[in-house]
């Protein structure tokens, strides 16, 4: 059974190995600030709708998964948890495909969920930069974790908080662009206590 | 006219909007419906060895579906006798003993009371162990796979209470060769709350196939399993040329099922994954070879009255719409797939799931969006001086022709007015008799 994703220490168990890199100092500091721009930057993009730019965020071989938490008993929580990804059902398990598909419903204008388009505020703190990969492609991989307050009110009266953990794998290509090429996002809620997600976290 | 009468009229196929509102209807339901109807508790998959539990729910109800030494299954109230504290605080898992975290009363797993602290002092003369075990529903039912239990000791046997729907259940919980049971759930219960009265769902799964459109958004983009090879539709459209009914049955359940014509060949339907496709195209002729022409009836979907649903087979799972209130509910979502199915099918089976079905479902979001308005706008005193329209194809229905049950060749509301035909006979105390049907005219042949 894999060990569910809860710290930013411990690759996933699908990351091709890449050779760690010590970033320390002045360099630290300068990659802090590309992650952080490139996180508040994404919710920049899904706050003012802009999904098409979002959807230009992610890797092609992204892996977005939100698992189901569950009540367990004290010392199971590493195995029973959270659902695992590629294994059980979870909230999302998919892929850049299945998110464009959800962008497209969207803008077909006759997404019920979706219309009219609920007000969505995504905020996101805590941000810490893991481990730095060099990978044999030519690209960089960090591991960064952070919170999420996404806010969304629908309609007239209709009003969620979704908070939680996000533990996230962003690359920097060969050529220099920063994409998502990985998302975990640990949702504190076990029965979701909202109708529908529609929101992209 | 009786209480409830005025609230059901089916002759003009009219239902009133209290009865999805209002507060005191729905405490009624409570104690007038759920403790005698079957509920779907959850599957022999989920507790596969001795120990192993999973907490569920019967109504408002917390309850413990175990596997004991003796590799029997119970049903439990998940309530200590004492002073009723939760004696499983876990939503899964195993042990020995369900121990109470108050007065650390302690059960075994056969519900049997076994440690009282301090027994021989405070207890010895004044307390019978024997008769302060969990509390039971006196009916458990292994069907297939699937765990079902009635409150009620007067209640019919499962398959009495089944009925003919059994037919029609039989096509989501069998084996996709025909082979009968064989199913087990994936791990992940998806449960969560959509602020809406239970009974509009339940209908919406007895076939409500004239909000079709609704889903227009989901099937202009194509989510199916041959999406990838750009099919557009939220499944396949295998059942394009089969001939459609939509049945109802004197217990109050409801389907949409399929005929395929004779001599159908297998249709392709999982254009995204030739190993998939293979199986399945190895599946429907073995189900032929197994089923000879009973292999032509196919599922939609269905309600086991009152709020157990099902999809038969794009996607597969059965599912419970929980009272939660009388404008809300906890629905239960279990996701069903053959036990012996290869990997590769179960993951390509898995993600249609989960891009289909549940509050991250985009088929099933729109459903969610329309049960929580239509509910939030009935609410008004004006509102609910104006009953629903329930006159679909009205009179167009006939009994055990060409299948057993009251059914319908043409799109129809016939099944919805079934459910609350009997629902009303639950709230107003009929005996089981009327509440099986036995005398209900609806289901006369000659009628």
């Amino acid at each position: 059974m894999t060990a569910s994703l809860s710290s930013v220490a411990e690759p996933p168990a699908d990351q091709a190995a890449g050779a760690i890199v010590e970033v320390t100092g002045v360099d630290r500091l300068l990659l802090r600030q590309e992650v952080e721009e490139f996180l508040y930057r994404e919710a920049e993009m899904l706050d003012s709708r802009r999904f098409e730019e979002w959807l230009d965020m992610l890797a092609e071989d992204l892996i977005y998964h939100m698992p189901i938490r569950r009540n367990v008993k004290y010392g199971t929580h590493e195995q029973a948890e959270n659902t695992r990804q590629d294994k059980d059902i979870s909230w999302f398990d998919e892929d850049k495909w299945t998110l464009r598909k959800r962008v497209e419903q969207i803008r077909t204008g006759v997404h019920w969920a979706e219309e009219p388009l609920s007000r969505v505020c995504h905020q996101v703190s805590n941000v810490l930069v893991g481990p730095v990969r060099d990978m044999a492609d030519g690209s960089r991989e960090v591991d960064v974790s952070c919170r999420f307050l996404v806010y969304q009110n629908r309609v007239e009266y209709e009003t969620y908080f979704f908070v939680g953990k996000r533990n996230d794998v962003l690359r920097r290509t060969a050529g220099g662009k920063w994409e998502l090429r990985r998302r975990e996002i640990i949702l504190d809620q076990n029965v979701l206590l909202a109708k529908n997600l529609t929101v992209f976290f | 006219m009786s209480g409830y009468e005025k609230y059901v009229d089916l002759k003009r196929g009219l239902v009133s909007r209290e009865i999805f509102f209002r507060e005191d209807i729905y405490r009624e339901e409570l104690e007038k419906l759920f403790p005698r109807v079957w509920q779907f508790v959850g599957h022999e998959s989920q507790v596969p060895n001795p120990g192993d539990y999973f907490t569920s729910r019967m109504g408002e109800e917390s309850v413990i579906l175990c596997r004991d030494k003796k590799n029997e299954i119970h049903v439990f109230l998940n309530s200590c006798r004492h002073r009723g504290m939760k004696v499983c605080l876990y939503d899964e898992g195993n042990t020995n003993l369900f121990t109470c975290p108050y007065h650390s009363w302690s059960y075994t797993l056969d519900g049997k009371l076994q440690g009282v602290p301090m027994y021989k002092t405070i207890y010895d003369g004044c307390l019978d162990k024997a008769q302060w075990g969990l509390i039971e529903p006196p009916k458990v039912v292994n069907y297939k796979g699937t765990i079902w239990a009635n409150w009620d000791p007067e209640a019919p046997d499962f398959l009495t209470y089944l009925g003919d729907a059994k037919e029609h259940l039989d096509l989501a919980l069998d084996c996709r060769d025909g082979r009968e049971g064989g199913s087990e759930v994936f791990g992940g219960i998806t449960k969560w709350i959509i602020p809406c009265n239970w009974k509009f769902p339940a209908e919406n799964f007895m076939g409500d196939t004239y909000h079709n459109p609704s889903h227009k958004s989901v099937d202009l983009i194509g989510i199916g399993p041959s999406a990838r090879s750009d099919v557009k539709g939220r499944r396949d459209n295998e059942l394009e040329k089969a001939k459609h009914l939509w049945i109802n049955f004197p217990q109050g359940h409801g389907v949409h099922s399929a005929i395929m014509p004779e001599g159908e060949e297998y249709v392709e339907s999982f254009k995204d994954n030739p190993e998939v496709e293979a199986y399945f195209r190895h599946c429907f002729e073995e189900r032929r070879r197994r089923l000879g022409d009973k292999s032509r009836l196919r599922p939609f979907v269905g309600t086991i009255f009152p709020n157990t649903s099902f999809h038969g087979n794009q996607p597969r799972s059965i599912f419970v719409w929980h009272p939660h209130g009388p404008t809300s509910i906890e629905v239960w979502r279990f996701f069903l797939v053959d036990k012996d199915a290869p990997k590769a099918v179960k993951d390509f089976l898995r993600h249609y799931y989960m891009r289909y079905s549940g509050p991250a479902g985009m088929t099933e979001q729109d459903d969610m969006e329309n049960w929580n308005y239509a509910t939030a706008a009935s609410r008004g005193t004006i509102a609910r001086r104006h009953p629903y329209n329930y006159q679909q194809s009205l009179g167009a229905s006939k009994v055990d022709d060409p299948v057993p049950g009251n059914v319908s060749l043409q799109v129809s509301e016939e099944n919805p007015r079934a459910l609350y035909n009997r629902w009303r006979d639950y709230m107003e105390g009929k005996g089981w008799d009327d509440l099986l049907g036995r005398n209900d005219p609806m289901y006369r042949k000659d009628a």
